[in-house]
């Protein structure tokens, strides 16, 4: 659970999950065999197919939950259960309280459920003294622990097989071993006389079915079969986002869930239950059975345009899986009780901005989660706007204020760039890195950091623009600030290539930063005023694309202008407009000007690759880049995780930057791996992020944009 | 697909999963097979490992309870259940089609039929409304489960409409079972028989 009062304490718990060797190995080696494994389970299925239309059904869930509920109620009510409807934890809890004290239950097992965790039902339930025993293996483990899950498909993936030994023989009064096979079967046999005293078994659902009235759960233990036959009473919890209207919306969920949970095909059980079974303890034979469907701002969230769409979560855990963040933190530090990118929402929706307001920050963007959610959620961009929202509630940091006054004013950021050059004279090595960083930012040292170039490349221009004399194309050059004012012989480099290529290139001066930036800390306002300076310095010209060689802009001015500017038509026609020409400068060369080995020296060189997280998973660019590398006459060598982060995450790297160091330190681990001694990769955030990492490092790989080793190449 | 070519997928999915698949060419075969396979296990021991293991008092007092090899066959077609009934009587176990809650220690084998078999991912389709049943599938040591060859279908949408008819039926409990019980919620480590069975085997009946 999230304790942490402040950044400050939040991010000394984050120091001490990352010095948990433990935790860090285990997590380390799930992420990679789950990404096997997951492709595996999928393979040769339209996963992406599959998704929208999971998607799409929990869609129209969300529009109907009312009439669906009053049509599984009917359904149930008809078969024999009792339907109950809360409105909030305190109210569910109450409800089940009230059916065990009704029932002169003493003893309850349980059988995983989120939605308990959500209530807290177990402390309410104790607290009336009833025994609650949780069944599922983690469930179990955590409880004698007295701590919560820190993954929502498993709950007790911190723990080693030590410390389950250890908690196994206080509980069992014996010595026990480290044998896993032999400790699972010591809580079979110890659970087993548990069912066999309990009168009643609550269990959650993973599907309500209206057009039935019944359940579905699933599950690789079982346990919830035991759950639900053993005691008299049945009591299923369940969020009203359960909701499914037909039969085949569960299947079809049910093709997705497992597989992205765990890569497995289907888990080992799943049970349906439909109407008040048969139960040899129970009143009359028959089981005593409670549907309690929770609300606790749920249908709110159902008619809020923008979050309504978190109702398609299928709780598979997948976006834990893949968040480098979570990786390198474990759960309890990424989600209060719901955990990972998803966690961080419900967070904050479910237990309120005080438990959420940390935990938001630590998103890096890298946008993984989106890439491999079940029901196509826009993580990211609902973090991204939490923290908005909570700012706007508790008023802007300072720092994040500023930033978001400097940018909306062009000419005041861009000279505090030009300032910032002389300001840094004194610090500055001959290499293009600052010598030494000032005393406040000392936590950052992990890696170098460049210094603002002596030209931006906005000066540069008007004496490098080349004469095109039968254009092929006309486009627009969006730089961004990093190689405006930082890198501009990339933008050179780019420049000299189009220009070969008969490409009419024009550079609207009034463009400025992308405003990613601001959106990132939280700054919605701000995002969209810069965004509106943008599409006004590009809207007279009259250009067939929009280049940048930044992946980071490239997504954010594709994806999310028009979302910024929403509610302001003519600013929305604007923005689709543009957003329909921007273009990633690999996507460009390869696709549009497809370069090829023809016009480039072939050195043969092995050159590996980064993959910047906005242009594999924001514009789904994979291939370009490859063929670009062998185009320019070097052999590409691929390294393990390509496409995971580098860390540098715009400002997260600033913020974090014990996690944004770590992450750094696996990626240039991969690459050392591969011998290459040429790195490439498109956007010039992570060139700043791998040059200043492997500087520290001492190493002699150099780092470049794909358009520079075309440029150096070229014949 | 082929018939076969269902049989086919099912039985690489089931197997997959630590399921064993055997085919067997009349009722008979499988009731041989059951009393055999009972024969081999030991009585009260789980399989593989764990019964050695100290337990606290309650739970060590609830596993003595059960002494005698037991097979649950509850729902069994009456004349096989006869067959079957001669075949434990001669090697002296005991079986039994009802009264599962007094074996809830557990029991050797529990030897049910099933509806349906899904090729996609090896799953069987069991309709549980007894819970007699549903217990022998449970709190069995080994599940040995009989599914007619022709009951296979491709994929699960193909068993909707028969699972909708069984559901608007209430009440009604259907149980989706791939493989045996597990998990791995101990680094990850996959243990086979948390609750459930520690093993399916699945009878594939000529039929
Ligand atoms: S965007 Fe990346 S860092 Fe943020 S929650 Fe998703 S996976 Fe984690
Ligand atoms: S948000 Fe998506 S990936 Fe995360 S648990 Fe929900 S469905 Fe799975």
């Amino acid at each position: 659970m999230q304790t942490a009062k402040d950044l400050k304490q939040y991010r000394e718990e984050l120091h001490e999950s990352l010095d948990n060797e433990f935790l860090r190995t285990i997590l380390d080696n799930f992420a990679v065999a789950y990404r096997a494994g997951r492709a595996n389970a999928f393979k040769g299925m339209d996963v992406k197919g599959l998704i929208s239309e999971v998607a799409a059904c929990k869609d129209e869930a969300t529009l109907h939950h009312a009439e669906l509920y009053a049509q599984f109620k009917e359904n149930a009510e008809k078969a024999g259960v009792k339907v109950h409807w809360a409105k909030d934890a305190e109210e569910a809890n109450r409800i089940i309280c009230d059916i065990a004290r009704a029932n002169d239950c003493k003893s309850v097992v349980k059988s995983k459920s989120m939605t308990a965790e959500e209530t807290l039902l177990n402390h309410a339930l104790e607290d009336e003294n009833f025994e609650v025993i949780e069944t599922d293996l983690g469930e179990w483990i955590i409880q004698l622990r007295h701590e919560g899950p820190s993954h929502m498909v498993m709950p007790a993936i911190h723990l080693s097989r030590f410390q389950v030994k250890d908690l196994f023989s206080e509980v069992t009064g014996k010595e026990q071993e480290t044998d896993i096979d032999k400790l699972v079967k010591v809580a079979r046999r110890e659970l087993r006389q548990k069912y066999v005293n309990a009168d009643m078994g609550i269990s959650g659902a993973n599907f309500a079915v209206a057009e039935t009235g019944g359940i579905g759960l699933v599950t690789n233990e079982g346990n919830a079969r035991l759950v639900t036959t053993l005691p008299k009473v049945h009591v299923a919890l369940m969020g009203i986002d359960k909701l499914v209207p037909k039969l085949h919306d569960a299947l079809r969920i049910l093709k997705v869930l497992p597989r992205n949970a765990t890569g497995q095909a289907i888990t080992s059980y799943v049970t349906w239950i439909t109407g008040s079974n048969e139960c040899a303890v129970g009143p009359d034979g028959k089981k005593e059975i409670h549907f309690v469907l929770l609300d606790n701002g749920r249908s709110e969230l159902f008619k809020d345009p923008l979050f309504s769409q978190v109702n398609r979560c299928v709780r598979c855990g997948a976006c834990a899986n893949v968040c480098p963040v979570y990786r390198l933190v474990g759960g309890h530090k990424m989600g209060h009780i719901y955990i990972g990118a998803i966690g961080l929402i419900l967070t904050y929706f479910f237990h309120g901005k005080d438990k959420a307001k940390n935990l938001v920050q630590n998103c890096i963007n890298c946008e993984a989660c989106k890439d491999i959610c079940a029901g196509g959620i826009d993580l990211p961009r609902l973090i991204k706007e939490i923290h908005s929202r909570i700012q706007d509630e508790e008023g802007h940091p300072l720092p994040s204020l500023l930033l978001g006054k400097v940018l909306k004013n062009r000419k005041l950021f861009h000279t505090l760039l030009r300032t910032a050059k002389w300001a840094q004279k004194p610090m500055k090595e001959s290499d293009q890195f600052i010598r030494h960083l000032p005393m406040m930012f000392s936590q950052h040292d992990f890696k170098a950091l460049p210094t603002i170039a002596d030209t931006p490349f906005r000066d540069m221009w008007k004496d490098i623009k080349p004469e095109v004399k039968a254009p092929k194309h006309r486009v627009a050059l969006f730089s961004g600030c990093v190689q405006d004012f930082v890198y501009p012989e990339q933008m050179k480099a780019c420049v000299q290539l189009l220009g070969d290529a008969q490409v009419d290139m024009d550079f609207p001066m009034d463009q400025s930063c992308c405003g990613l930036p601001v959106q990132m800390m939280g700054e919605m306002k701000a995002a969209r005023d810069v965004a509106e300076q943008n599409l006004r310095a590009f809207q007279h010209g009259n250009y067939d694309y929009i280049i940048t060689l930044c992946a980071s802009c490239a997504s954010h001015l594709k994806h999310n202008y028009p979302k910024l500017v929403k509610g302001n038509p003519r600013l929305e026609s604007l923005a689709m407009e543009f957003s329909n020409k921007v273009i990633d400068f690999s996507s460009f060369a390869n696709d549009v000007l497809g370069l090829d080995a023809e016009g480039f020296r072939k050195t043969g060189e092995k050159a590996t690759y980064h993959a910047p997280c906005h242009l594999c998973r924001g514009l789904d660019v994979h291939e370009a880049p490859h063929k670009l590398i062998e185009a320019a006459g070097l052999e590409y060598v691929e390294c393990d995780e390509e496409e995971v982060c580098c860390g540098f995450g715009g400002t997260f790297s600033m913020k974090f930057p014990e996690l944004s160091s770590e992450l750094l330190n696996k990626k240039l681990n991969n690459v050392e791996a591969t011998g290459a001694k040429t790195l490439l990769t498109d956007c010039p955030g992570c060139i700043m992020q791998l040059r200043g990492g492997l500087k520290r490092r001492g190493s002699d790989i150099q780092v470049k944009h794909i358009a520079e080793a075309l440029a150096a190449n070229k014949k | 697909m082929t018939v076969q070519q269902r049989i086919d997928l099912f039985t690489e999915k089931a197997t997959a999963v630590s399921a064993v698949v055997v085919e067997v060419a009349k009722p008979a075969d499988a009731l041989d097979y059951v009393v055999d396979l009972c024969g081999k296990k030991e009585a009260c021991q789980l399989l593989a490992s764990g019964c050695e293991a100290p337990l606290s008092d309650k739970a060590e007092k609830l596993c003595e309870a059960k002494r005698d090899k037991v097979i649950a066959a509850p729902g069994l077609d009456p004349e096989l259940f006869k067959q079957l009934k001669t075949r434990c009587d001669e090697l002296g176990f005991k079986l039994i089609d009802s009264g599962m809650r007094n074996h809830l220690a557990g029991i050797d084998i529990g030897f049910t039929e099933v509806q349906h078999g899904i090729a996609e991912t090896g799953t069987l389709v069991q309709e549980s409304s007894s819970e007699e049943l549903r217990l022998a599938t449970m709190v069995s040591e080994i599940h040995v489960a009989l599914l007619p060859k022709s009951r296979i279908v491709d994929d699960s949408y193909d068993l909707e409409e028969y699972l909708l008819g069984a559901m608007k039926n209430a009440p009604n409990y259907h149980a989706f079972i791939t493989g045996a019980s597990r998990t791995a919620d101990i680094e990850r480590v996959l243990a086979l028989g948390v609750h459930g069975p520690l093993e399916l085997h699945i009878l594939l009946l000529e039929d």
